[in-house]
């Protein structure tokens, strides 16, 4: 771990970023990335923490907590975004607000060559969804990202897409 | 095989049984294609929300609203095929266990928006109730005649207890006439929003 990343605790700033937007749900398909933020939320008694089967039951979680009063975020790895295509239709059509944080694999320093193929394509998918892209490589843009991210979603009723970089979160360590 | 209606009950008098004297508690999401038909037919109301696409994702709007919402009751109704592509989210729902949330399936074995093919459940293929089980839904009804369906109502009235409710009714494959409802889907999300109190 190198000295930038020891002094931005960017997991820990995305969860305050959370709380000051107001976030009540959270659903979540697991991913070694998203790991802390996701304890951290399970222990919150004030947000929903709802563990998905697959990605796109977030998208429908999203549109009902919204339709009943409360602001939903999304966490998975850049292989869930495939799982939602049909499903965002559904934000896009009735403008729900949907924030869909991205832990990316497949880029920097990939072991897997299995996780290139849905990687490689998740900024353009996310375009094609008429979402707003915000990437974080570095750990100190983190929380600027998230934030704008919060506003241009909640603010507009609109889909945005924070996506985290495999350079920010780190390489996979895989041991036999 | 045989696409002709083969017994079960009439989807529009079960969906108008299901929605009278409904109360202002009640919110009502159905899933695309015939129970969607079916809940406009039963009357119009801003706290339904439509869809009019979004396969598979009708239970898990109820459940972001149920979540969102404990003091009212949310039914998602929807048919097999729909109940099908997103089967996985009774298993998101059996472990959240909202005791505000009643998913009913309207199941008539066939695909009815798409030519009356047949649906996994067709002949017994694929018991949805057995599913909704063994996902931990504890409450689950299976209805075959009018008087479950009697009793299926009583308990959506109050819908109260230790966790979710699942129904599945064995439905008529017989089709009935389309009716539309508004299919403008930010304005079917601002008036439910507004009908709610919240802003639209």
């Amino acid at each position: 771990m190198n000295a930038s990343v020891a002094a931005v605790d960017w997991p820990e700033q995305l969860y305050a970023t959370l709380k000051r937007a107001g976030i009540r749900q959270v659903g979540y398909v697991p991913d070694a990335g998203h790991a802390r933020l996701i304890d951290r939320v399970r222990a919150d008694p004030d947000i929903h923490d709802v563990v998905l089967s697959t990605e796109e039951e977030g998208i429908a979680l999203a549109a009902g907590a919204w339709l009943g009063g409360q602001r939903a975020v999304l966490l998975m790895q850049s292989s869930g975004v495939g799982n939602c295509v049909n499903m965002l239709s559904l934000a896009r059509t009735c403008r729900f607000p949907l924030l869909m944080m991205i832990t990316m694999r497949g880029e920097w320093e990939e072991f897997n060559p299995w996780q290139q193929p849905m990687g490689s394509i998740v900024e353009p998918v996310m375009k094609l969804n008429e979402a707003e892209i915000y990437r974080a490589t570095k750990p100190e843009e983190v929380e600027g990202l998230a934030e704008r991210a919060v506003q241009h979603v909640f603010g507009d009723e609109r889909i945005a897409a924070l996506i985290l970089s495999q350079q920010l979160i780190g390489k996979k360590v895989w041991t036999k | 095989m045989s696409a002709q209606p083969t017994g079960g009950l009439d989807r529009r008098a079960a969906m108008a049984a299901l929605l009278a004297d409904r109360g202002d508690d009640l919110v009502a999401v159905p899933g695309l294609g015939s129970t969607c038909w079916d809940l406009a037919a039963a009357g119009d109301n801003d706290r339904n929300f439509y869809l009019w696409g979004a396969m598979g994702g009708a239970a898990m709007v109820g459940l972001g609203l149920a979540l969102a919402q404990p003091e009212r009751r949310v039914l998602v109704v929807t048919g097999d095929g729909e109940m099908l592509m997103g089967m996985g989210s009774l298993a998101t729902i059996g472990i959240q266990k909202p005791a505000n949330l009643a998913v009913v399936v309207f199941d008539n074995g066939h695909y009815g928006e798409t030519g009356m093919q047949p649906s996994h459940t067709h002949g017994g293929g694929v018991d949805l109730v057995a599913v909704a089980r063994g996902c931990g839904i504890e409450t689950t009804v299976d209805v075959r005649d009018e008087a479950g369906l009697a009793a299926l109502v009583g308990r959506i009235k109050t819908l109260s207890g230790e966790g979710p409710l699942f129904a599945r009714l064995a439905i008529s494959a017989a089709e009935a006439p389309r009716v539309l409802p508004e299919r403008d889907g930010v304005v079917l999300k601002n008036r439910f929003r507004a009908a709610i109190g919240l802003k639209a």
